[in-house]
Order: C-alpha cells, then sequence, then structure tokens
C-alpha cells in the first residue's frame, strides 16, 4: 500500500514538477506546482506524518498558491517566452542537483538507524499521536526558535503594510 | 464464495460507504434547493414552485432533467482545459469533506471476526478537522480557473471577489474553530463530538462551552466562504451578470450550482458537530430509560444529526430572505477588522479559561 502510493505520487510530484518547467503560460505553471504540493502532501502522509501533510495542503496549496493564482489573473499575465537560459545553470545545474541529491540520501542512508521508521496509520496502534509530539516539542524545547519566527513573520506584515500604504 | 480477506473486505465497505453517503447527499443538495425555493417563497407572499408533482416535490427531478438535456455551449474564447477541470474541482472538494464527517456514535460492525467498521463514518481521521478546512481551501481554486479561463470580465471580476474573500474570511473561520480544539483536545471529529456528550444540551461547546462568540463567527465565515447572501457580492447581478459562472450553461453550470449547496451542507455538519454536539441528543440522559433498546435507539443520533442541519439550512435561506448584499469595502473591513480580533480574543479568553480550571 504505501509502495504503490509512493510511486504513483512520486510520479505524479516529479511530473508536476516538469511541466511546470515546459509550460509557457504562468497560470499553467501555477497550477503544476500545486500538483506538486499535493503530491508531497499524500506521500508525507504516507510516511505517517498527518498534520504535515495538513498543514501542507492549507498552508502551501490552500493560501500560497491561491495568491500565486490571484496575482497572475489580476496582472493578467500572458504567453511568456522561453529564452535560452543562462550558460552558468546548464552547466552547473544538472551536476549540482546530483550532488545536492547524492549529499541528502548519504547521510539519510548512513543515519538510518538514528532516524527511526515510521509508518501509515501509525496512530491505529495507539502510539503517540504525532500531533501531540509535535506540539510538546515546539513548545519545549523548540520555544525560542518557535517565538523568534513569528516575531519575525510579524515584523514582515508590517513592512508590507509600511510598503502597501501610500500615506502614512 | 472464496474468502475476502481483510484489505478486501475493507475496501468493498468503504466504496459502499462512499456511494450511500454520495447518493444522500447529492439528493439532499437537490431537496435543498427546492427547500430554499419554498421557504423564500412563502417569506415574500408568493407560492414557490408548486405544479410539478404534489407540493412541487418533484421538481428538482424535473430541474434535473432540463439541465442534463440542455445544450452545452463552448464559448469560442475560453481556455478550454481549465474551464472544464473548473466545475470539477468547485463540485469535487465540496463532496470530499462529507468523507470525515460522523453521522452518528461510533458503531462497529465486525465481517468474519475481522476488525470493526465504523458504520456511521467514512474515515475516522485523526485529524478530521484540517482535513475539513483543507479541502475548503483547495476548493477556492474552482472557482479562480472558472473566472479566468472563461475570458469575460464579469466572470474574472466575480472570481476575483470570490478569491479575495475566502482567503480572507478563511482566516477568521480556521481560528474561530480553535476555541473547540483547545476544549477537546483533539482534531479528530469523533473526539471533538464525545467531548460534548456528557449532560446533553448544556455540554454543547455553544452553550456548557462559552463558545458562543466562536459560534457566531465561524457563522459569518461560513456564509462568506460559500458565497451566500449577505456576502453572495462573486455572484451579484446587479454588477456581474451571474459572477463566475456567466459563460457556463448545462450540466456544468449545474455543478457549480450544487457545489455551492453541497458547501452549505458541509457547513451545517460541520457547525453542527463543532458546536452543537453532532449526533447527540439535547436532553442527555434524561430519556434513556424510554428509548434504550430497538430501531428508535438506533435511528435517534442519525434524526438530531439530520434535524440540526435542516435548522441550519433554514437558518441560511431565511438569513437570505431578509439581509441586503454588503458593499465590497464593508465585507473586508469587517472580516479583517472585526472578525478577526475577535476570533483571536476568544483564542486567548478561551485558553486563559481553560489553563485557571485545568
Amino acid at each position: 500500500m504505501q509502495t504503490a502510493l509512493f510511486i504513483i505520487f512520486g510520479i505524479a510530484a516529479i511530473a508536476g514538477a516538469l511541466n511546470l518547467l515546459f509550460q509557457h503560460h504562468p497560470i499553467n505553471s501555477a497550477l503544476s506546482l500545486v500538483v506538486v504540493m499535493m503530491s508531497l502532501a499524500v506521500l508525507y502522509w504516507s510516511l505517517g506524518a498527518e498534520f504535515l501533510a495538513a498543514a501542507q495542503v492549507i498552508v502551501y496549496a490552500g493560501a500560497v498558491m491561491v495568491l500565486f493564482v490571484f496575482v497572475v489573473m489580476l496582472l493578467n499575465a500572458g504567453v511568456e517566452e522561453h529564452t535560452s537560459g543562462s550558460k552558468i545553470a546548464y552547466i552547473a545545474g544538472i551536476p549540482g542537483a546530483a550532488a545536492v541529491f547524492a549529499l541528502l540520501a548519504f547521510v539519510f542512508l548512513k543515519n538510518k538507524a538514528a532516524l527511526g521508521t515510521t509508518q501509515l496509520g501509525g496512530d491505529l496502534n495507539n502510539v503517540v499521536s504525532n500531533l501531540t509530539e509535535i506540539s510538546h516539542t515546539l513548545f519545549t524545547s523548540l520555544l525560542l526558535p518557535f517565538e523568534a519566527t513569528s516575531i519575525l513573520i510579524l515584523v514582515a506584515i508590517l513592512g508590507a503594510v509600511v510598503l502597501a500604504r501610500k500615506e502614512l | 464464495m472464496t474468502h475476502l480477506n481483510t484489505f478486501e473486505i475493507f475496501l468493498l465497505l468503504t466504496i459502499l460507504k462512499i456511494v450511500v453517503v454520495l447518493v444522500i447527499t447529492l439528493t439532499a443538495v437537490a431537496y435543498t434547493v427546492l427547500l430554499e425555493r419554498k421557504v423564500l417563497g412563502r417569506m415574500q407572499n408568493r407560492w414557490g414552485p408548486s405544479r410539478v408533482g404534489p407540493f412541487g416535490l418533484l421538481q428538482p427531478l424535473a430541474d434535473g432533467i432540463k439541465l442534463f438535456l440542455k445544450e452545452d455551449m463552448m464559448p469560442l474564447a475560453v481556455e478550454r482545459p481549465l474551464f472544464v477541470l473548473a466545475p470539477i474541482i468547485a463540485l469535487g472538494c465540496a463532496l470530499i469533506s462529507i468523507a470525515v464527517v460522523p453521522f452518528g456514535s461510533q458503531t462497529m460492525v465486525h465481517v468474519n471476526g475481522g476488525p470493526g467498521f465504523d458504520l456511521f463514518e467514512i474515515a475516522n481521521v485523526n485529524i478530521g478537522l484540517l482535513v475539513v478546512l483543507g479541502v475548503t481551501s483547495i476548493g477556492v481554486y474552482g472557482i479562480a480557473l472558472s473566472g479566468w479561463s472563461s475570458n469575460n470580465k464579469y466572470s474574472l471580476f466575480g472570481s476575483l471577489r470570490a478569491t479575495a474573500q475566502v482567503i480572507s474570511y478563511e482566516l477568521a473561520l480556521g481560528l474561530s474553530l480553535v476555541g473547540v480544539v483547545l476544549r477537546a483536545g483533539s482534531l479528530s471529529l469523533r473526539d471533538i463530538v464525545n467531548s460534548q456528550s456528557h449532560h446533553g444540551m448544556w455540554s454543547w461547546n455553544i452553550f456548557g462551552g462559552f463558545q458562543i462568540v466562536g459560534f457566531f463567527i465561524y457563522l459569518m465565515a461560513a456564509y462568506a466562504e460559500t458565497n451566500r447572501s449577505p456576502f453572495d457580492l462573486p455572484e451579484a447581478e446587479s454588477e456581474l451578470v451571474a459572477g463566475y459562472h456567466t459563460e457556463y450553461s448545462s450540466m456544468k453550470f449545474a455543478m457549480f450550482f450544487m457545489a455551492e449547496y453541497a458547501n452549505m451542507i458541509t457547513v451545517a455538519c460541520v457547525a453542527t458537530l463543532l458546536f452543537f454536539g453532532g449526533a447527540n441528543t439535547p436532553f442527555g440522559h434524561v430519556f434513556d430509560g424510554i428509548f434504550s433498546h430497538g430501531l428508535i435507539h438506533a435511528v435517534l443520533p442519525i434524526f438530531w444529526f439530520v434535524f440540526k442541519i435542516l435548522m441550519f439550512l433554514l437558518l441560511y435561506i431565511w438569513v437570505r430572505a431578509t439581509l441586503p448584499r454588503f458593499r465590497y469595502d464593508q465585507l473586508m473591513g469587517f472580516g479583517w477588522k472585526f472578525l478577526l480580533p475577535v476570533a483571536m480574543v476568544n483564542i486567548l479568553a478561551t485558553a486563559l479559561a481553560l489553563a485557571y480550571h485545568g
């Protein structure tokens, strides 16, 4: 079950990401990005991280991407021309991406034992819900970074208000 | 007949539950339309539909046949794939969220001595509330894309209004529910309902839980979220013809129409579950002696659930018959400057009260 989900939605995510690059119209690209995010949400879910999956759908697919689509609609952006792109991206892009992938795969495979495993529907077997675990970590050991981030976001909101208002 | 294994039984039962719930929901949608036309008619001193069948009861059927047989117009300038996709997203998202709604108390059915399957809920998810919110937030794409792909200025303005309105009110909607989640200590809709089942009406979140402020914020935000009167600016016919579905005809229009009413039913379900004790009776254990056995005991929870939802639908219709439409800047100001701060104060007050008592 888990493998089937991984294969289906892994392929969907990759196809969405490729479509994002090849589409000529910004709104089609934005919608491909939505497909990528939804597929990632299903992958999180299949790993037993229900809260992360729901947050991914609500925050990224439901709020951030809706704003993208909204802005594209509002500005009525037209079809874009594909340029040949920069030389550096062509030379460094693929090896760079491969290097990052290899590094991450190495680190995760090396520390597999320390990271532990989880599976779909883990909460049915009376394990502590990962919602409880996340909130416990967030409000005890990670309290300072959490509060610092929220203040950072507040500053960003105030900055946006200052920039948007002409007379203040 | 060969023996089915647990997974196959699970799959078959789930599909059966989905089909049953889907049929009931779509019938309910059709008759909500009739109810709205009838009640609206009576409130405006006229009859409403009364010709097809006794009391006009077959009117939804006639409407359905009409919409099916109409010519499906495809305007030349539309963005074809998105134009077709938009109503599917709208209706699909409106129906998906019903999947996590518990219609009655947990009733396990055991097949061949295997693990139990819940009779009154399609999927008991431990983050049910977040699923409902997530699916609702995806539903915006249906409206946004329909307006953009129609290539029509009225449609575009309608969908811009709708999108801005929905993402603004989603914040107030989400925050108004936090008080309930804090009280129940869980995001599972089943747990939230169970937390209100002890003393009948007095343990419902709206009365005993002192979430009446949260409830009214939820109600107003939900009206805006479903684009219903008095927040129905996206389809204000005096300014925008018909808003985002101006270019749609036949079944594609019908899908938007059904999505609107299915969303109303979802909102009514969530309000019932979170603030009115779901399928619990309002009388607590007073009448336990009379109805403790037999068929009535089994059907009673469903009766209460449907009754509460019907009350919410009537409230929707009543509001539509009573209140005039907001102006757009008033709508935005109301959402951001009134509902959002009040929702935050509600969270703070609930959290402090819980910390003081617990």
